[in-house]
């Protein structure tokens, strides 16, 4: 048998019916769903007058409008309110296999519920209604974010009308400094390969400094593919992937586990396995990053500087440059390091775990915001993660340093909630996406990593974590 | 879904990379559970002077007169002319949805994201992809020629330009099926019923804890 790569394998064992043109219906696992992008699906279905094909694939979540804060006084906006209370009327009408609505403790941001409550496992297929899904690929499993009528074709189907993608290998050699995260590997690859460079691809995330990342640096990592362009990323299963899983709710119980644990170690690519596209980079070269523009791969290092679009031959490129200058407000050739912030968010589905919040903890232990920031917000990714960081006494640190400790949600990642930037406002920001608009109408967003969030909080400005 | 056959449309040039579904159609409008009614929210913070939120009268917002869509010689553009990457970001389906609400039937990119790209299809959206040199051509006979119009094809799987020149695109067979039958994709897949089933079975009992 030729060698195959683990996303091939992951494909191949998922494959329910193959056309002439290789349009395939592929059998989908396991359906995360929230409030934002499920309403129109059940809709669809009601109207058809179709059930759920798998009620226990289903695992449901309130996120993108909750609030997080004054939880007494509920969702005060109507139509995020109404968006809530449709999916517990839907959930209650059509069923799941678990359901986390707005104040439950297991609620939380989708992609980080799914992992802890053991709902997304190696070697499945993961679908959701939301581009970030790719997250899910850190434990060996093909994951991707689909569109409101895929989703009715999921909860109708268990299957998607899928194209197989190219394999792309993204091999980070050597080891990561210290203090460089999965956040800033993520950001150095789209760096390196663009905001389209996968685009048609699943990457699989491979080489030393990945096989040491943990599991949350490699959710952080996998969350951002997309950003790469690529709707799914991958690591392979390892002993890490394993004790992540045990004894989670819905890991297999122990009659189970020994078969599971024997099928997820082949959940590797194989020796040999050939990739459409290999792209390598040098673990030891990377910095803390920064992002400078208006779209991720506008990204440079903390001891860079702002690009100067008059260096720039591309036209449409120099076109983006200078447009996202004006935007962002910022002069070419400007030091990173010398840019102030206004507000700080450490959060969202691609750095609100547990780890995240420690490495934002151990910065703001026994320092204090700067008298130029106005706001930090610090919103945990479930109510589980919110109990631990509890526990271990961080949210004392937090606000011992002037921080905010808020209920957990996607909150200002996308400002679909009340937590957005005003016109203006400069946000150093743990999320994914740094568009215009995307944390508040005219709100300049710059991603960097949760301890470099933190820096900036007690020093008012960028700052090399590792100089402080 | 509305089928789609031939087209001969208004062309209106979008002359950015990289264009978002953020910017496409903005968060706020997600709020909504419905799936029509977004366009006139499409390109929102570009297309009017002021903060949008749902529930406004847009007819009574300042537009911006400086945003392309607002030009008078685009005004019932069908086809959009875009750069590279076009429909990047979140997975919303609501920004096909605004696009086409909008009456727009064509997207003409030298590429797109791939989760917009396939969510367009399914809402009788054709993307068409084209090579760069192709898109700068058409930019400039767009930006030169008011009224200019594109024909699109999708049996033959051709555009032709008001001038007669002819370029070709790619579709899956799959897709052009179903746009050119404004087919219910869920419908079509039932058919496959007993394999779903039979994959199923099969499925479980290889890995049973998948069936918890």
């Amino acid at each position: 048998m030729t060698a195959q790569t683990l996303y091939d394998k992951l494909w191949s064992s998922h494959v329910v019916h193959e056309e002439a043109d290789g349009t395939v219906l592929l059998y989908i696992d396991r359906h995360l769903v929230h409030e934002v992008t499920s309403p129109q699906a059940f809709e669809g279905l009601k109207l058809a007058n179709r059930p759920l094909w798998r009620v226990d694939s289903v695992v449901s979540t309130a996120d993108h409008n909750t609030p997080t804060d004054h939880w007494d006084e509920g969702i005060k906006d109507p139509i995020s309110r109404q968006q809530v209370e449709t999916l517990d009327a839907n959930i209650k009408a059509f069923g799941a296999l678990a359901y986390f609505p707005f104040k439950d403790k297991g609620q939380g941001i989708v992609h980080v519920m799914g992992p802890e409550q053991g709902a997304t496992l190696p070697g499945m297929t993961v679908v959701c209604g939301d581009s970030h899904t790719s997250t899910h690929g850190a434990f060996g499993a093909l994951a991707h974010g689909i569109g409101t009528s895929e989703v009715e074709h999921v909860m109708a189907t268990q299957t998607l009308v899928a194209k197989k993608s190219k394999n792309m290998l993204v091999r980070v050699d050597g080891k990561l400094p210290a203090g460089i995260t999965g956040k800033d590997v993520a950001l150095a690859i789209i760096g390196k390969i663009g905001t389209a460079g996968g685009t048609g691809y699943a990457i699989e995330f491979g080489g030393e400094a990945i096989r040491e990342l943990s599991m949350e640096g490699r959710m952080s990592l996998c969350n951002m593919a997309i950003e790469a362009g690529a709707r799914s990323g991958l690591v392979a299963v390892d002993q890490k992937t394993i004790d992540y899983v045990k004894g989670r709710p819905f890991a297999p119980k122990a009659e189970q586990w020994d078969a599971a644990v024997a099928y997820w170690n082949t959940l590797h690519s194989d020796d040999g396995a050939q990739f459409d596209e290999v792209v390598v980079l040098d673990a030891a070269a990377i910095q803390p990053q920064v992002t400078w523009g208006t779209s991720p791969e506008m990204v440079t290092d903390i001891n860079g500087r702002v690009p100067d679009p008059a260096q720039e031959s591309d036209p449409v490129k120099k076109g983006s440059m200078e447009r996202a200058l004006a935007y962002m407000g910022l002069q070419a050739n400007t030091p990173i390091n010398e840019i102030p912030v206004d507000i700080v968010f450490i959060g969202s589905c691609t750095n609100s775990r547990i780890e995240d919040l420690r490495e934002a903890a151990a910065v703001a232990k026994g320092r204090s915001k700067a008298a130029n920031v106005k706001q930090v917000l610090v919103v945990p990714g479930s109510g589980l993660v919110k109990a631990q960081a509890e526990a271990e006494g961080l949210d004392k640190v937090f606000v011992a340093a002037g921080f905010e400790w808020r209920e957990p949600g996607c909150s200002m990642c996308l400002a679909m909630n009340a937590d957005r930037l005003q016109p203006g406002e400069r946000c150093a920001s743990t999320s994914n996406r740094n568009f215009e608009g995307r944390q508040g109408q005219g709100g300049r967003t710059h991603l960097v990593s949760p301890a470099m969030a933190a820096a900036a909080a007690v020093a008012g400005h960028f700052v090399d974590i590792r100089a402080l | 879904m509305k089928a789609f056959t031939t087209l001969d449309g208004l062309v209106c040039p979008l002359d950015r990379a990289n264009v978002d579904t953020d910017a496409i159609i903005p968060k706020q409008f997600l709020k909504s559970i419905k799936r029509s009614g977004f366009g006139p929210n499409l390109f929102d913070e570009w297309r009017y002077l002021d903060h949008g939120e749902p529930g406004m009268d847009n007819s009574q917002r300042p537009l911006n007169p400086d945003f392309v869509l607002n030009f008078p010689r685009y005004a019932g553009a069908q086809v959009l002319l875009a750069r590279e990457n076009f429909g990047c970001g979140s997975s919303r389906e609501h920004a096909p949805w605004a696009l086409e609400d909008q009456g727009f039937r064509v997207v003409i990119a030298p590429s797109f994201a791939d989760i917009f790209f396939n969510n367009c299809y399914k809402n009788g959206l054709l993307p068409i992809v084209q090579p760069a040199e192709v898109v700068d051509q058409l930019f400039r006979e767009c930006e030169a020629a008011e009224g200019y119009t594109l024909q699109v094809d999708l049996p033959t799987q051709t555009i032709t330009t008001p001038s007669g020149k002819v370029f070709a695109f790619d579709i899956t067979e799959h897709r052009k099926h179903c746009l050119l039958g404004g087919l219910d994709e869920i419908g079509l897949t039932l058919k496959h019923e007993a394999e779903i089933k039979a994959f199923e079975s099969k499925h479980r009992a290889a890995q049973p804890w998948l069936f918890a």
